[in-house]
């Protein structure tokens, strides 16, 4: 990787509705104030048309490419993100930012609440995708955008995606939902319970209140190893680790023998590095209460907008099957929109649209030409 | 290159028969190229329904609308007369389910453009009968074993099943690639075009 002065990024924050002003949670409960944190890369031209809003992941954050100043590890979409890549900065001014709820700058259940000066814990209010979308709107005009050229996002990201649609399509032009769904299945629910109540048995998290003490690292990690396993297919496992043995010298039977073992315990002792437990519990429920047609049909919403849509799935993903894709497309084909599907041959499951880079570039820096061509002709 | 004269040709015939600004849905849209020349020349809005990956790829980069699908499995998301026309181009005779797609596509649209290779074109019968072997032909090009077609059939069998079904048929152009055949076109064309209804 070349490491070049050009590519230290560094991330923003944004507060707004600072008191006596409150932000409104779809919920009806208030946030007083709420930051974003967020980063953007490449510039906004003049005439403001060229914005791109990155939605990230359930464990994302608004670090998407570039590196940190001291930190050798780039953003989580960087090789999409730069010169002459499917974002291309050269062309495109590329925002991303933290969802609310989160633990990466953004207000979340671990920021401190201004009425007791401790973290909110559980006193922080369920949140929805819907606020979500509401902050990044709030951000978004502070950057000064009306209308964006495009939205995109996969999994999580695709459900925020799907949102904006619902609740600003005029603030829109095109969007690209990835391998995601319009509301979660009975399975997709179920891992996230499992996941929920890995954290919530353990004893570290005290209802929430462990802020001060020791963090719930264990039930975390299983959550996240849970997570893993739900992201990767049969045949990616088979392939990254087969039943390859690792090389523990440690005298206990149930030490991580096989490669899968060890790497499913590293990717979990990691996570719980960055990310906090409370947050995982709110964003995975954001996720399981989300549906895309809660209020109307979607195609209703959407009919006779001017909106372009590429929505991708992958034919391994069986967390975010094709067949919820296909809904998405079906419910745009309704309203007469201009929708492109495409499900990528790929054997790396619902990581996929991490991973299959090559196919994503094809299609979104072909897709992000014609939708800002069509703009420039009329 | 004789290849691209055929394809180029039943292009033409079939921008003949699209009005303008229409609604199309081009089944079997392939890489997009007679999409995008309905976009360009007849200013369609046009949706592409293509199996094939790569093709979907062409399509996206030309700026189509296409959905990744194999047309085989129906047609029944979309309601009645939702298009001006359904066009099923060189892609009918590799249907599975001939009759369900046509019947479908009828239902979608107010009126089907069929194009197929011809397989009474005089040189598949002299191949046929003088050499004894399978027709290899500028319209159909392919060898057994590689073939994507899985039916073969001549203009007038097209026209006896149409007859039977009781489907309207429009317009009927012959080709043999640029060229329009007028004179016994079940023997010199290569290529039917059809526009039928119900």
């Amino acid at each position: 990787m070349i490491k070049s002065s050009s590519n230290i990024v560094e991330t923003k924050y944004f507060t707004f509705a600072h008191s006596p002003e409150e932000f409104i949670l779809e919920s009806k409960e208030k946030l007083s104030p709420v930051t974003i944190a967020y980063e953007a890369y490449g510039a906004l031209n003049k005439e403001k048309s060229n914005a791109v809003l990155i939605l990230h992941a359930l464990s994302g954050d608004a670090h998407a490419a570039g590196l940190h100043k001291g930190e050798d590890k780039p953003g989580w979409w960087d090789n999409m993100i730069g010169p002459a890549r499917a974002f291309d900065t050269e062309k495109y001014f590329i925002i991303c930012s933290n969802v609310l709820g989160g633990c990466r700058g953004s207000t979340g259940p671990g920021s401190l609440n201004p009425k007791t000066n401790k973290p909110y814990a559980l006193d922080f209010p369920l949140i929805t995708i819907g606020d979500m979308v509401n902050a990044q709107k709030a951000l978004i005009e502070h950057l000064g955008i009306d209308k964006l050229l495009c939205v995109i996002g996969g999994s999580m990201g695709g459900m925020q995606v799907l949102s904006w649609l619902i609740k600003y399509p005029d603030k829109i032009r095109s969007a690209i939902p990835i391998a995601t769904a319009p509301k979660h299945s009975p399975q997709q629910i179920a891992f996230d319970e499992v996941g929920r109540q890995a954290i919530m048995a353990d004893q570290d998290w005290k209802s929430g209140n462990y802020y001060s003490g020791k963090s719930p690292n264990k039930g975390l990690a299983i959550a996240r190893m849970i997570g893993h396993i739900t992201y990767m297919s049969d045949a990616s496992m088979a392939e990254k680790f087969g039943r390859q043995k690792t090389n523990g010298t440690e005298h206990f039977k149930f030490t991580a023998d096989f490669e899968v073992e060890g790497y499913l315990r590293y990717r979990g002792d990691n996570f719980v590095k960055r990310f906090d437990a409370n947050s995982y519990l709110y964003i995975t429920k954001a996720m399981d209460n989300f549906d895309a047609s809660q209020d109307r049909p979607l195609h209703e919403v959407l009919s006779g907008k001017p909106l372009k849509v590429l929505v991708i799935a992958f034919k391994s993903d069986w967390l975010y099957p094709a067949y919820q894709s296909k809904e998405i497309v079906k419910a745009f084909k309704h309203a007469g929109i201009g929708v492109s599907f495409c499900e990528v041959d790929s054997t790396y499951g619902h990581d996929a649209f991490l991973l299959e880079t090559k196919e994503e570039t094809h299609l979104i820096s072909n897709f992000l030409k014609s939708v800002s061509q069509k703009r420039g002709r009329t | 290159m004789k290849e691209d004269e055929i394809i180029k040709g039943d292009h033409r015939a079939i921008l003949d028969m699209v009005a303008p600004s229409s609604l199309v849905l081009d089944l079997g849209c392939g890489g997009g190229e007679l999409l995008e020349l309905l976009t360009m020349k007849k200013n369609v809005r046009g949706q592409g329904i293509e199996i094939d990956e790569q093709a979907i790829y062409r399509c996206v980069a030309k700026g189509l609308s296409v959905l990744h699908g194999d047309i085989d499995t129906g047609l029944s998301e979309y309601k009645d007369k939702t298009f001006d026309y359904v066009i099923l181009n060189q892609s009918f005779q590799q249907l599975k389910h001939v009759e369900t797609v046509l019947f479908d596509a009828l239902r979608v649209g107010n009126k089907v453009i069929v194009g197929f290779p011809n397989f009474a074109y005089y040189r598949a019968r002299l191949r046929l009968f003088f050499r004894g072997r399978v027709p290899i032909t500028a319209s159909l090009p392919y060898t057994w074993y590689e073939t994507p077609n899985l039916h073969f059939l001549s203009t007038l069998d097209f026209l006896d099943y149409c007859r039977q079904k009781s489907i309207k048929v429009e317009r009927k152009v012959y080709l043999a690639g640029e060229k329009r055949m007028r004179v016994l076109p079940n023997f010199f064309a290569n290529t039917g075009l059809f526009l039928i209804s119900k």
